[in-house]
């Protein structure tokens, strides 16, 4: 009779629905349907998509491809002393590397307004989160996974880039710059 | 199991002939319930994204 | 064999419970309350250092204090509670005795000694990893065996749950079908096995790594199957609450369920896509693609969300349907404006049901979306999303049933009535308060687990707006007022439970039942035509339309307002 006792009936399968759950479950049903499609509709036609690219790699290898990059663009350092910073100015559409270990992004990243860059990040050690602020774009960082994205800052400013992945005791120290032109 | 114990319902057993729908036979047996919600997850979730995990390919 | 088959058919409520199966329900359900004791200690802690105002912490301690009240408060308060659900959805609700009670007792002895080991490797100091130990980063072995030894403890539980529907039809203590409420707890139970299945594949290689008998940890490879066990269980939540809130219905108005078919349905769904939801923790991840993402992330295409929509629409709408044949037939609402809102059951699985749907639902379907997930991901939306759902749907779910159980199981009246109707009032809105607060300043990109986002005496620190900092201070206003609910809902229990009047029946004994088989229930007439006359609009449950209705607008708004808001951020591929 009640939802904790076993039903009357014997057959219950076959009782007719009342209108109200029926009319509710078909809007439920489209509703549900708009929104799946709107996932494979903003791969076609919005922007803002992660690329399924990604590649394994060692800690060894991918700080190599930093550090040439880093020796190719170098600009500037910044910091406090004693713990300066690279900043690099990578050219549009290059190959970008970033580092995240424990606890720091590495090196800086100047880049600029309306151009896209393939941005390389990976971790050194344990998992971290790019999270860009105030963008607002947050990224996992695993160690041994090269993730590209193709990113294209559209304006001009200083951003910040905080790691929002737990990373040890000092994960709210680990935050950089990003600057765009 | 679930289907011998059916017809042995205690009751006047004229008034249970009416055939129990498929359906309405699944959802009263937890084992068969059981199963499928290892199963389903297990091969869509589990197996899937393993295999794809082990498909990423190394960096050049 | 020679078990205890004794019954005794509560007076009050006219339930017949099988003795072994009490004391074990008794005995879970004190537990999990001690457990939601340490955890919501714990919770000043967190609140009071994420409130920046406050900062109450160190670093080291807030992250250790925070890894213990994740932990007490999802796995050890929720899964204690659970157990004493299925026990009771099974042999109390089948009037049939518990199948191995001495089985039982290993399953809670073990889960006891699982959660003290992890609590244990937690208060070493060693083990701040927070209740997701992502691998590589790792803890003290016993904080990995404590969690499998008390997984163990828990499969054990379920099985002894599926057992007992075993003997039930064995020995005919039902006719037909298990009850709604039973066939819900079914659904928890399978969702638990799985989930425990995905938790042993992961969790005991970290353990033989922790030891150092295994070289690497994939970390990918880890979140992947870890959340294949971390967000199944919040499944198990979900099913366990929905039994609840169709058992509240149920007690409180004697509410049938609307059609067996519709909601037996919702729960396959839950049964076959639920589980696969846990890839929306992944969808910012590398090395997975958006085929598995989407499909995966969407419950193969929002299936169990719909599920949950209909839940969401026969819960109140059975409530509906019962109070217009007591009469409050009049207008859209009659039925909700006359609803017991003194009632803290009812009270409490009212505002679990509003809190759950609109405000963690939506914002769950909105961060599961593969896209927009890039906009929220791992900053304190999330925890706030979760604070609405399992902080606030199951645990006040919990609550609510919790003053039926008191009278019931212990037997003893509810001591501090007049606060209880206040109670789930105070933590329902208190936390509701916290969650749309986190959301809010987690949408201005704060981020989760952080001890400091003033980044001070940092360089390169991000200034975050005003308004993340003023939202960050009203969660720390609502949480207080979150604690006073909670504070409350613990002592009116443990106050029930051990010093509550006892609730004495003149000339009642102990029943031994033939062979363990209770009596059959009366089934009682259910005419044809029975609802004719009530509703409008041909519609047995209009005002419950119109409440869906309602959700259903937020929903879309509030869905469509972030991919809007998506499209306004850097593009990216
Ligand atoms: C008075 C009640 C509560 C308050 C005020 C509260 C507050 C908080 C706060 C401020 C955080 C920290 C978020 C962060 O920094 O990332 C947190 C984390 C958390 N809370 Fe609660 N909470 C309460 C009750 C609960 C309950 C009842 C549950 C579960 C049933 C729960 C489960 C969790 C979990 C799982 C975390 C995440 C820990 C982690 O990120 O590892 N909380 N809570
Ligand atoms: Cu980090
Ligand atoms: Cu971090």
């Amino acid at each position: 009779m009640s939802a904790i006792l076993p039903p009357s009936e014997r057959v219950w399968w076959k009782q007719p629905l009342d209108r109200v759950e029926l009319i509710w479950i078909v809007i439920a049903l489209v509703w549900c349907l708009i929104m799946f499609f709107m996932m494979p509709y903003w791969h076609v036609y919005g922007k803002q998509n992660l690329a399924n690219e990604a590649f394994r790699a060692t800690p060894a290898e991918y700080l190599k491809k930093t550090e040439a990059m880093i020796a190719q663009y170098k600009v500037r350092e910044e910091g406090a002393e004693g713990q300066k910073v690279p900043v690099v100015a990578p050219p549009a559409g290059s190959d970008v590397y970033l580092v995240a270990r424990l606890w720091q992004w590495y090196p800086i990243l100047e880049l600029e307004s309306g151009k896209s860059y393939r941005i390389h990040l990976m971790s050194m050690d344990w998992l971290h989160g790019f999270s860009l602020q105030p963008e607002n774009i947050n990224v996992e960082v695993h160690p041994g996974y090269d993730h590209v994205l193709t990113v294209t800052p559209t304006s001009k400013g200083t951003y910040s880039i905080i790691c929002n992945e737990y990373c040890g005791i000092n994960h709210h120290t680990m935050a950089s710059k990003l600057y765009v032109k | 199991m679930a289907n011998a114990t059916q017809s042995s319902n205690p009751g006047p057993d004229d008034l249970f002939d009416e055939p129990v729908p498929a359906l309405q036979q699944l959802l009263d047996n937890p084992f068969l319930l059981l199963f499928l919600g290892i199963a389903i997850p297990t091969v869509l979730y589990i197996v899937w994204g393993v295999m794809e995990i082990v498909s990423v390919p190394i960096a050049k | 064999m020679a078990t205890n088959r004794n019954f005794r058919t509560c007076p009050s409520s006219g339930l017949v419970f099988h003795e072994p199966a009490e004391k074990l329900m008794r005995w879970n359900a004190v537990v999990a309350v001690v457990f939601l004791l340490v955890g919501g200690l714990l919770a000043i802690g967190v609140t009071l250092t994420r409130w920046q105002a406050v900062h109450l912490l160190d670093p080291s301690l807030f992250y250790q204090v925070l890894t213990a009240h994740g932990l007490n408060m999802l796995v050890f308060w929720i899964i204690f509670f659970e157990i004493a659900v299925l026990y009771f959805a099974s042999s109390t609700l089948l009037r049939c005795r518990l199948a191995t009670p001495k089985m039982a007792w290993l399953g809670f002895w073990l889960m006891i000694l699982g959660a003290l080991m992890n609590n244990y490797s937690v208060i070493r100091g060693d083990s701040s990893v927070m209740f997701t130990s992502y691998a590589p980063m790792g803890a003290h072995p016993t904080f990995y065996l404590g969690l499998i030894l008390f997984a163990v403890g828990a499969l054990i539980a379920c099985f002894v749950f599926f057992g007992t529907l075993v003997v039930a039809r064995a020995e005919r203590t039902y006719v037909g079908s298990v009850s709604l409420v039973t066939f819900g707890a079914i659904t928890a139970a399978i969702i638990a096995v799985f989930t425990i299945a995905s938790g042993a594949i992961i969790l005991i290689p970290t353990l033989l790594w922790s030891l150092g008998l295994i070289e690497h940890i994939d970390s990918l490879m880890y979140r992947t199957i870890w959340w294949g066990f971390g967000h199944s269980s919040q499944q198990i939540n979900v099913a366990a609450h929905v039994s609840l809130w169709y058992a509240g219905a149920a007690i409180v108005f004697g509410a049938k369920p609307m059609s067996e078919k519709v909601s037996r349905t919702a729960f396959l769904l839950y049964i076959l896509f639920l589980q696969i939801a846990s890839a929306h923790h992944l969808l910012a991840d590398p090395g997975l693609t958006s085929n598995w993402k989407i499909f995966n992330t969407s419950y193969a295409m929002y299936l169990a969300v719909l599920a949950s929509m209909v839940h969401g629409l026969t819960v109140p709408g059975s409530i509906e349907v019962a109070q217009r044949m007591k009469g409050y037939n009049n207008g859209l609402f009659e039925w909700l404006r006359k609803a017991p809102w003194g009632n803290p059951a009812f009270a409490g699985i009212f505002l679990s049901i509003l809190i759950f749907g609109f405000l963690g639902g939506i914002s769950g379907v909105m961060m599961g979306t593969e896209q927009l997930n890039l906009i929220i991901h791992n900053t304190i939306y999330v925890p706030g999303h979760f604070h609405a759902t399992v902080a606030t749907g199951t645990t006040l779910a919990f609550m609510a049933v919790t003053y039926f159980l008191i009278p019931v199981l212990f037997r003893r009246k509810i001591m501090f009535e007049p606060l209880a109707k206040y109670q789930p009032y105070l933590f329902g809105i208190g936390m509701a308060g916290v969650a749309l607060f986190m959301m809010g300043a987690g949408t201005l990109g704060v981020p989760r687990r952080h001890w400091d986002i003033s980044f001070a005496g940092n360089v390169f620190g991000y200034e975050f707006p005003g308004a993340a900092w003023l939202m960050m201070g009203l969660m720390g206003v609502s949480a207080l007022v979150a604690f006073v609910g909670g504070a409350l809902y613990l002592l009116i229990t443990v106050g029930s439970v051990f010093l509550g009047q006892k609730i004495e029946t003149p000339g009642f004994k102990h029943v031994g039942v033939r062979e363990g088989v209770g009596a059959l229930p009366a089934a009682a007439p259910d005419p044809k035509g029975a609802h004719a006359g009530i509703g409008a609009w041909g519609m047995v449950a209009p005002g419950t339309f119109v409440l869906a209705l309602v959700f259903l607008g937020s929903f879309v708004l509030y869905y469509f307002v972030n991919w809007k808001y998506l499209s306004t951020v850097w593009p990216l591929k």
